[in-house]
């Protein structure tokens, strides 16, 4: 039995393997490393970045749900200038590539980042965090239409060297996930990721008030699975050529696959990390075996596959 | 304190006893007990191959034997709060379960023999026990103070008697030892013990009050934070405290990682 073939690519961004930590739960690299082969990974996304230092949303900060996690940490982080000095240049060594997560808070504020972020040594793409529920206050945030979401993007593209691929990654919770897609590459985007974790609540038992410091919460989990599997369907389906990561839910093999027959290129790891830190490499190895066990010869054979119609079973040629 | 590397393992439920508020799990965990030293805990994953619940539980570790029939051991003390817990509890010999560690910095010992106070807070007792011993083993004198909220939140106070130069008991209902939080034994424990270094692991409000007194007696304290956590592995971000540096800055930082266990003069007890 051959394995597949698991190299794809994001654009011109090209990858040797399509899992992928999403942002956000792959810390800052180095928490992974006594567990994970991080030199195996597609490519290792940061937490969002943001200009100034963050200190984040008071405890409790995380809720268990049924099948998922709310996360309310409201974006916390070193800032641009310490990433860059002390964060960046152990991913580039240890992740082989790099995708910068960045979240601004206004247009100029995403304008700098993709500044300092996008010439920097070591990045393989930025991704513009359009629709965080967990980092701003829902009023001036996160462009969740599709003109926010090119406004955004044209003001990262303008920073961004050309070469260097840049995804949108955007919110299921916005009214079409497919027009505010197509937006975001009109604004340059050469890629979007799907979806970021959706907004939710919970309460606390004992106190009968929300459970969450910062009340409002950021779903992932298995939960959310479906729903970014719905999403990369549909984005595919109206834009075939744009390229898609696909993260919310991933915990095994089959949850990676389910992504890229919906039209999915790559596939980020987030919340699974949490309990399994080794995640990344098992859900390598299981979608390995898959592609092998329907022989597919190859990852991109895969990719969209969902959407094509099943040709009539003929018997096995190697039966 | 150098930290041991953690590692991944399938451990293997050893058994599962209950004495008095809380369970005792005894796991085999081969390759991890070695390098576990009190103050370490370890991040457990609940609820077997398809879970509901995602987060893992962590948990001090009470005892770590390295050598043995089973290759290594450790057996933690689990105070049932929840579905995750009661599973943990509800396991049978042989059963696996996922493990993490050991995970964090462990208490750090003195390097002469100093007299140390060690106060602990229902199942917070946990990793003192075995800190009592190593530090007996080095010719330091040891009190312990043990408290709970009734006799049977305190953990293993008959081998605390057995490892220990002296031990005082406290319950909050009166049960045994002196009535009251075990804060109240700390002024009459400073004012006739010779404490160099005291350490402490339970609720927040007893880690700061030992901090305090130590501070006032110009004595060291160390103390080990517990805070809600669903990862062990610094990931996730839920266990963040706030600590002053020696240049005096203050920093969030993880409790799983960056400790748990803190210079008490070092944290911010207040923000907690």
């Amino acid at each position: 039995m051959t394995t597949a073939d698991l190299t794809t690519r994001l654009g011109r961004l090209e990858l040797t393997s399509p899992v992928l930590v999403a942002s956000g739960c792959g810390g800052s690299g180095r928490e992974l490393q006594p567990y994970a082969d991080l030199a195996a990974l597609g490519a290792f996304t940061t937490a969002s970045i943001t200009l100034e230092p963050r200190r984040g949303r008071r405890a409790p900060r995380v809720a268990e749900t049924p099948a998922g996690l709310l996360g309310s940490l409201g974006l916390p982080g070193p800032g641009v200038d310490v990433f860059l000095a002390r964060e960046l240049p152990w991913l580039a060594e240890h992740c082989g590539r790099v995708i910068v997560s960045i979240a601004g808070g206004s247009l100029p504020e995403y304008a700098e980042l993709a500044r300092r972020i996008g010439t920097a040594e070591g990045v393989a793409a930025v991704e513009v965090n359009l629709s965080s529920p967990d980092g701003w206050d829902r009023a001036d945030a996160a462009a969740r239409d599709g003109y926010s979401a090119q406004r955004v993007l044209a003001a990262v593209r303008q920073e961004v060297p050309r070469p260097r691929p840049v995804l949108a990654k955007i919110s299921a919770d916005v009214g079409n996930v497919t027009e505010v897609a197509a937006a975001a590459a009109r604004g340059g985007a050469d890629g979007v990721t799907l979806v970021n974790a959706l907004p939710g609540m919970a309460m606390d038992p004992v106190t009968l008030r929300p459970a969450l410091g910062g009340v409002t919460g950021a779903l992932s989990g298995p939960a959310v699975h479906p729903v970014a599997v719905h999403a990369v369907y549909q984005v595919h389906a109206g834009l075939p050529d744009l390229p898609i990561v696909g993260t919310g839910g991933v915990r095994t093999g089959w949850d990676a696959l389910e992504l890229v027959l919906a039209g999915a290129s790559a596939v980020g790891v987030g919340s699974a990390l949490l309990r399994d830190p080794a995640a990344t490499d098992r859900i390598t190895s299981e979608l390995t075996a898959l592609l092998a066990e329907q022989a597919l010869p190859s990852l991109a054979a895969a990719v969209g596959l969902g959407h094509r119609t099943r040709p009539a079973i003929t018997e096995s040629e190697t039966a | 304190m150098s930290t041991a590397v953690p590692g991944r393992i399938r451990g293997e439920v050893l058994s599962v006893r209950r004495t008095g508020a809380y369970h005792h799990l005894t796991l085999r965990t081969p390759g991890i007990a070695a390098n576990t030293r009190p103050g370490h805990f370890v991040a457990l994953a609940v609820g077997g191959d398809e879970p509901v619940r995602l987060g893992r539980r962590a948990f001090w570790v009470y005892a770590a034997d390295p050598g043995g029939l089973y290759g290594g051991s450790t057996e933690v003390v689990v105070a049932v709060r929840g579905a995750g817990t009661a599973w943990l509890t509800g396991l049978s010999t042989g059963d696996p379960v996922d493990m993490l560690g050991p995970l964090g910095k462990p208490f750090a010992l003195p390097r002469e023999p100093v007299g140390c106070l060690l106060v602990g807070g229902g199942y917070g007792a946990a990793p003192l026990l075995g800190l009592a011993r190593r530090l007996v083993d080095r010719g330091c004198k040891v009190h312990m103070l043990l408290g709970a909220a009734t006799e049977d939140g305190l953990l293993s106070p008959l081998e605390a008697r057995r490892a220990a130069t002296s031990v005082a008991l406290a319950t909050i209902d009166g049960s045994v030892g002196t009535a009251g939080p075990v804060s109240t034994l700390l002024p009459d424990a400073f004012g006739t013990l010779d404490v160099e270094v005291a350490y402490a692991c339970g609720p927040h409000s007893l880690l700061r009050a030992v901090s305090e007194a130590a501070t006032a007696r110009g004595a060291y304290s160390q103390c080990a934070v517990e805070l809600p956590t669903s990862c062990g592995t610094g990931l996730c971000l839920s266990c963040v405290l706030e600590v002053t540096g020696d240049d005096g800055r203050t920093r969030t930082v993880r409790s799983c990682v960056e400790g748990p266990v803190f210079a008490g003069d070092a944290v911010r007890w207040g923000r907690l």
